[in-house]
């Protein structure tokens, strides 16, 4: 047993209420990237794009950017049912929204041009 | 710089333990190779539940995208690196720096170990219990930018044969994967956002405020 803890956060009920606003809007995109590894198949592609087609119109409404990766994982779902124009318009908008993501996205498009 | 924790269950109980007297982690490097981006590549997984991998890739996102990063799609990383040649995270993890830079773009990446994740009972109480310990490396120049460990408990139960029933049928009936997969999320929150010890504001984190 370690001599002394670094620090001891003892947390309650979260008070995010009166913390600092979340940068992005979050909806159910990690719950769905859980669900399509515990429980593969459990929810087709099409029922994930249109919960997340759902929870984009949702951030839209609440002026919030969405977050890393939600375009992206939407342009991958739209991949896997064949919608290729729609996967090519999703990876675009995410290197436009986060410049950072460009030589990923750049990759998986031209993975796309190849299929 | 205040940092607060996420964290959204009642009775969660988040530790940072360092293996150091508690002196701030000294942030100089860190400062010198401020990333922009961040890959998360899938942990590594020293605990006993093989569910333990997925449990807490699939809830790195939130937590260090909030802290200002921008943070690689896990899914595709995920998809991408099997199908280059690397099917699981020990392997990912091997992966060279020029290599991640070339073909990701990524200026820092995060290796993630997973070394607890479960539920236990003891006596009339039920506790799911992550510990996550996770390294930040420079990819441009391979410097070791951070690293921390950090632990979230979950507790249920108290005293009594009425607790220790529903200890019982805690421990039976809730999957103890579910439980520990839902205490990762403010485990990951912690990691990054303990004082002093956690990681640095990223650029998307507006200057003064922290999650």
């Amino acid at each position: 047993m370690r001599a002394r803890l670094a620090v001891l956060a003892l947390v309650l009920l979260c008070g995010c209420a009166t913390g600092p606003k979340p940068v992005f809007h979050w909806g159910p995109y990690e719950d769905l990237l859980y669900t399509d590894y515990a429980a593969p198949g459990k929810m087709p592609p099409e029922q994930q794009i249109a919960e997340l087609e759902r929870d984009y119109q949702k951030a839209r409404a609440q002026g919030l950017p969405v977050h890393p990766g939600f375009h992206a994982h939407l342009g991958r779902l739209y991949y896997q049912i064949g919608k290729l124009d729609q996967a090519r318009q999703e990876f675009s908008t995410e290197k436009a929204q986060f410049p950072e993501s460009a030589v990923f996205m750049d990759r998986l498009l031209a993975n796309l041009e190849r299929k | 710089m205040r940092r607060r924790p996420f964290a959204a269950l009642l009775g969660l109980v988040l530790l940072a333990a360092c293996a150091t007297p508690p002196k701030p982690y000294d942030y100089t490097n860190y400062r010198a190779h401020l990333p922009r981006s961040i890959l998360v590549l899938p942990p590594l997984n020293n605990s006993t539940a093989v569910e333990a991998t997925y449990g807490c890739y699939t809830t790195v996102t939130r937590p260090l995208a909030e802290m200002g990063y921008y943070v690689y799609p896990v899914a595709e990383v995920d998809a991408f690196f099997k199908e280059n040649g690397t099917p699981g995270a020990a392997e990912m993890q091997q992966v060279p720096l020029d290599r991640i830079r070339s073909v990701m773009g990524a200026d820092a990446v995060l290796y993630l170990t997973v070394k607890d994740y479960g539920s236990k009972y003891v006596v009339v109480k039920s506790i799911a219990t992550v510990t996550l310990a996770g390294k930040l490396v420079d990819t441009a120049t391979g410097t070791l930018l951070w690293e921390g460990t950090a632990t979230a408990q979950e507790q249920s139960g108290g005293s009594g044969l009425a607790a220790l029933v529903q200890a019982v049928v805690t421990q039976v009936v809730n999957s103890s994967v579910d439980r520990s997969h839902r205490i990762c999320g403010p485990a990951h929150a912690l990691l990054f956002g303990v004082k002093d010890h956690g990681l640095l504001p990223g650029p998307y984190r507006p200057a003064g405020q922290t999650p």
